[in-house]
């Protein structure tokens, strides 16, 4: 699974679903693989307009990648910012989550990721 | 003209008792001969019309324990890609939105199985949407099926590229139970050909460390889980319906279900209308001209 799709996920336990802390889970012990991609910054520019810039910044963050700035870069300073682009683009588009756990900071529960595959299926305690 | 009408026909047909044969298949044993009735060429999913987009190859999927594309999952395809909806979408998600560039849809299909639709969807997003910058995203119970849907839309992915055409963007298949995984609000479209067959009992859902297991009962449990709907063939669907207000985005979501006549379609649309105030539903596709518990139709709902 991309790293996007972090910005996407919550936390499965319905208790849950109405904590702040439930979202974004955050990444432990996590092997990540990159895909080349060429960069297509129309994609990158549009799914920007719609990220969680806040959860995205903890996600690079806890992942080890390149601080990024406070506020989402707008299109017309993405386009003028050639560094900018690369680092996000290897970041929303080419960075997998290959196998590693996704921890919800609301219940502390830890959903394995298997060969790019979250498992979000609860054990039964937790239905 | 006239060839290209009965071709037409012959291959509604065909897909007709495709879509026998698989649930008859699935339903069990005393129905199973039906499926040797069916000539092996009738099944080929490639087999659909030339004047239609191209289906995408699933023939890496293991049927044993992923549901094989069947009629329903066709009639999602031919009523994504009709022209009705094609405007429906296109202009629900068209680029320019008063001088601003509207942002990427993301397009979620809840039990993806082989990935014969996400990745139709994923493939022709162009064609669908007037635009390729979709994100797509599967969710499935079935381990194996969130694999196969990974490697349908990347051979789907590569087919578009060879004839140097676009595709959409694939953020991942999930393992889990219907939209519980999903961010509330996120998804603007919402695909979900579900285990509609009524049956006394719903097979259990797996839990978080039963997905390792391999062996002949936990491949028929899968597919059982593939097609068992309870009750109405409903109790699966109904969780489903009733996440939606909460999953849909709240300025552009939309859901494309599949129900078939035991379903009770007409029941369903009116609970559906009580879900959400702001919701419209509409019956946008159907199949099965013969009167019979094999009809099936396709709802949009959106608001
Ligand atoms: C009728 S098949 C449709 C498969 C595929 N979309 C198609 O059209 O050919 C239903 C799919 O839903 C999945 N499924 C059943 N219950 C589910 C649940 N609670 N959550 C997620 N997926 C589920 C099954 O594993 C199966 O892949
Ligand atoms: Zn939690």
């Amino acid at each position: 699974m991309k790293v996007l799709t972090l910005n996407f996920l919550t936390c499965a336990v319905k208790a849950c679903k109405s904590s702040s802390d439930s979202f974004p889970l955050h990444p432990k012990d996590c092997e990540l693989v990159s895909d080349e991609l060429e960069v297509n910054s129309a994609l990158l520019t549009n799914v920007l307009t719609r990220v969680d810039w806040k959860a995205l910044t903890t996600t690079a963050a806890e992942l080890g990648f390149p601080t990024l700035p406070a506020t989402p870069p707008t299109p017309e300073e993405l386009a003028g910012d050639e560094k900018m682009l690369k680092e996000l683009h290897t970041l929303l588009m080419e960075t997998q989550i290959n196998e590693g756990k996704l921890v919800c900071g609301h219940c502390g529960h830890e959903y394995a990721v298997k060969e790019g595959i979250a498992n979000f299926l609860l054990p039964n305690h937790l239905v | 003209m006239d060839t290209e009408l009965s071709l037409s026909r012959c291959s509604l047909e065909q897909r007709h008792q495709f879509r026998a044969a698989s649930v008859n298949l699935a339903g069990g044993r005393k129905f199973s001969r039906f499926f040797s009735l069916v000539p092996k060429h009738h099944l080929s999913a490639s087999e659909r019309l030339e004047t239609m987009l191209p289906t995408p190859s699933t023939s890496h999927v293991d049927y044993e324990r992923i549901y094989e594309p069947a009629e329903d999952s066709f009639l999602l395809l031919d009523t994504i890609s009709s022209e009705s909806e094609k405007a429906f979408l296109q202009e629900r998600f068209k680029l320019q939105v008063s001088g601003n560039v509207s942002s990427s849809p993301l397009v979620v299909e809840v039990g993806t199985g082989s990935g014969v639709v996400l990745s139709f969807v994923h493939a022709h997003a162009e064609l669908i949407f007037g635009r390729s910058d979709i994100l797509t995203a599967g969710v499935d119970v079935n381990r194996h099926a969130c694999k196969a849907t990974a490697v349908t839309v990347s051979i789907a992915e590569k087919e578009q590229q060879e004839q140097v055409k676009s595709h959409g963007f694939y953020i991942g298949n999930i393992l889990g139970d219907l939209s519980t995984p999903i961010r509330p609000g996120s998804v603007d479209v919402l695909i979900f050909n579900p285990p509609y067959v009524p049956t006394p009992d719903l097979p259990a859902l797996p839990g978080a460390d039963d997905v390792e297991q391999t062996s002949y009962e936990v491949d028929s449990h899968l597919l059982a889980l593939s097609y068992a709907g309870g009750a109405d063939g409903m109790e699966t669907t109904d969780r489903l319906l009733d996440e939606l207000p909460n999953i849909l985005s709240k300025d552009r979501g939309c859901a494309y279900i599949l129900l078939c006549a035991q379903n009770k379609p007409e029941e369903v649309k009116d609970r559906v209308m009580s879900l959400d105030m702001n919701f419209s539903v509409e019956t946008v596709g159907t199949s099965g001209k013969k009167a019979g518990w094999e009809k099936l139709q396709i709802i949009r709902i959106w608001r």
